[in-house]
């Protein structure tokens, strides 16, 4: 089958990308609600220090991960990490950088899916004149499956990002974060200075933008040596970034090793940073405050930032009168769908990386193909979501997959592949030199960061109490890995269900309980087949004498 | 807003925004690389 040669169309384009697929719906709807959760202002140190200690280094180590295995004909990260050393194993610890894209992409497609169908919603008028209550119904409803609408946006988003992908990297992707990403900052400034100079008494604000600000942005010093705020900062950094998921080593396959991936990392990753700080606090929060005021916000981000985004602000914009809650909600939802997009497609091209390199496919049938999948894959998410499909997906595939995977690839890179080479990697055609102080913070610090991530995620204290928890014995909090995998949470509900002789809710309950074994089933049989895919390859590689 | 909150939020959007402003100053002020490089819209200019 004819193989399509792929390339970037030009420096900028390559970044905007890189910068897109960072970019997503948790820059606008995220980041504000953690800062406000951990400490407001000061939430921003920790934040800063994660970003230099941990952020960077991994940009650098996936950048240079994937040319240094793109220079060797392999664009996927199986054979990436199976370049980098000699022991056969990684490979399939590669398997994560295939596994994650397709699993996340089968619930962020239905997320993006959410942002056109609620530009629509927002040009047809369907919000005007509801209550508040009425527009956070209409949320529920739409998820509850009232009608056949979600499974058209889905579909309609579905067959977008595959049209785009089957374009190719310059002619698909390129074209796209070129157009979105500019647009998506032109919207998120705009409606960042429609939040902030939002006036008190003005369209029925209770409180001026400032107010929302001062609530953010105020420092509680007091919580700045607090684990729960460094796991916290460091997690956030971690996903805001799009590392450990294998789409950035992709892209940065397809650079020359004599072209420079040290600068085009700081630029992407900065642009990120840019996008997250700067715009994703100034809009949300602000506005939320100035009309509902910060007790009523502090209680809504506990279910986090979705709510806001989709639940509220649709009422919130049409109190500004009819043509700006046009403009606002079509600039708010068409910010988030620029964000999803571009992210969505760095899902794709790993998959199709990996076919083209190993079994020959064309562009298009890679792209069709990742398609399909991400519609079998996403199905349950969309028919079963209140029964925690979704929610189970973004744990297992977008938290816990995505730190495991980065740990593992830090660990080859630093200590297998070595950090001299590593340097000589980072440093080969760069437009600026990496300072030597990275090779110390990439072997030691970003490891020990993670590992600290890592393990606050699986033995999480209760209430996110860690001084609480060394003073008076570890007890483990339901939302920790060991409490997550044998469902103890969900179980406690039940017996106390079971108690309070509420039948209904025991049968929802062990209803849900099975649909989230069931998900977790999926996601280990996808896993499996993509291990085995990856097997075949390499028997495939063996018998046609292609590895050296 | 309160002093230090419109410190915190000044000095943090002031330094991302320079840093996130020079690094991509820096790559459009770059000269690209001679040919044959990563990217494929320059491939038929002259050099």
């Amino acid at each position: 089958m004819a193989q399509q040669k792929e390339a970037w169309g030009s420096r900028v384009g390559l970044i905007l990308a890189m910068a897109g697929n960072a970019v997503g719906l948790g820059n606008f709807l995220r980041f504000p609600v953690q800062a406000i959760q951990n400490g407001g202002g000061a939430f921003i140190i920790p934040y800063i220090v994660c970003f230099l200690l941990m952020g960077i280094p991994l940009l650098w180590v996936e950048w240079a991960s994937g040319r240094f295995g793109g220079t060797r004909g392999h664009h996927s990260t199986p054979f990436i990490l199976d370049s980098m050393d000699k022991r056969k194993f990684w490979k399939y610890i590669g398997v994560f950088g295939i596994f994650t894209n397709l699993a996340v992409a089968a619930y962020y497609c239905y997320l993006e899916s959410w942002t056109l169908s609620w530009v629509w919603h927002t040009v047809t008028r369907s919000f005007a004149g509801q209550s508040q209550e009425e527009v956070a119904g209409f949320f529920g409803d739409y998820v509850g499956l009232n009608s056949v609408e979600p499974i058209i946006f889905w579909i309609i988003c579905l067959v977008l990002n595959t049209w785009i992908l089957s374009k190719g990297l310059s002619g698909g992707v390129e074209k796209v974060a070129k157009i979105g990403m500019p647009l998506l900052i032109l919207f998120g400034v705009f409606l960042a200075v429609m939040a902030v100079s939002l006036k008190a008494g003005e369209h029925g604000a209770i409180n001026g933008g400032s107010v929302g600000l001062n609530f953010l942005w105020t420092p509680d010093f007091s919580t700045i040596w607090s684990p729960k705020v460094w796991l916290a900062a460091a997690g956030q950094i971690f996903f805001t970034l799009s590392v450990g998921m294998g789409s950035i080593q992709c892209y940065a396959s397809y650079v020359r090793k004599k072209d420079d991936i040290a600068l085009n990392a700081m630029s992407a990753g900065w642009m990120n940073e840019f996008v997250e700080v700067v715009l994703g606090a100034a809009i949300i929060i602000p506005i939320s405050v100035g009309y509902l005021g910060v007790d009523k916000v502090i209680e809504m981000t506990k279910s986090g930032g979705l709510g806001l985004g989709f639940r509220t602000l649709p009422f919130l914009f049409e109190q500004w009168g009819t043509v700006l809650a046009i403009i606002c909600g079509v600039f708010w939802f068409g910010l988030l769908f620029f964000a999803g997009i571009t992210s969505s497609l760095a899902m794709g091209t790993p998959w199709m990386g990996f076919m083209t390199d190993e079994f020959g496919w064309s562009r298009q049938k890679g792209a069709w193909s990742f398609g399909a999948i991400v519609l079998i894959l996403g199905l349950p998410t969309v028919l079963f979501f209140n029964q925690g499909v979704f929610d189970e997906y973004d744990y297992w595939a977008g938290t816990v997959s995505l730190v495991v995977f980065a740990l593992a690839e830090i660990i080859l890179f630093a200590w297998v592949f070595g950090m001299k080479r590593g340097m000589q990697e980072i440093n080969s055609g760069g437009d600026i030199q990496v300072p030597k102080i990275f090779g110390f913070v990439i072997k030691w610090i970003t490891p020990i960061l993670l590992l600290g991530v890592f393990l606050g995620a699986l033995i999480t204290p209760a209430g996110n109490d860690w001084a609480g928890a060394l003073q008076n014995g570890w007890v483990l909090d339901n939302g920790s890995i060991i409490k997550q995998i044998t469902n103890s949470g969900l179980k406690e509900q039940i017996a106390a269900a079971q108690t309070a002789g509420d039948q209904a809710l025991v049968d929802t309950l062990t209803e849900k309980k099975l649909y989230i074994n069931a998900s977790r089933l999926l996601l280990l049989a996808v896993f499996g087949g993509v291990a085995y895919l990856v097997y075949i390859a390499y028997r495939k590689r063996i018998k046609e004498g292609r590895f050296v | 807003m309160s002093s230090i909150a419109l410190i915190m939020m000044i000095s943090t959007i002031t330094v991302v925004t320079v840093i996130t402003g020079y690094f991509f100053w820096k790559v459009l002020k770059t000269p690209p690389r001679e040919e044959p490089d990563s990217f494929s819209e320059n491939d038929d200019e002259k050099r």
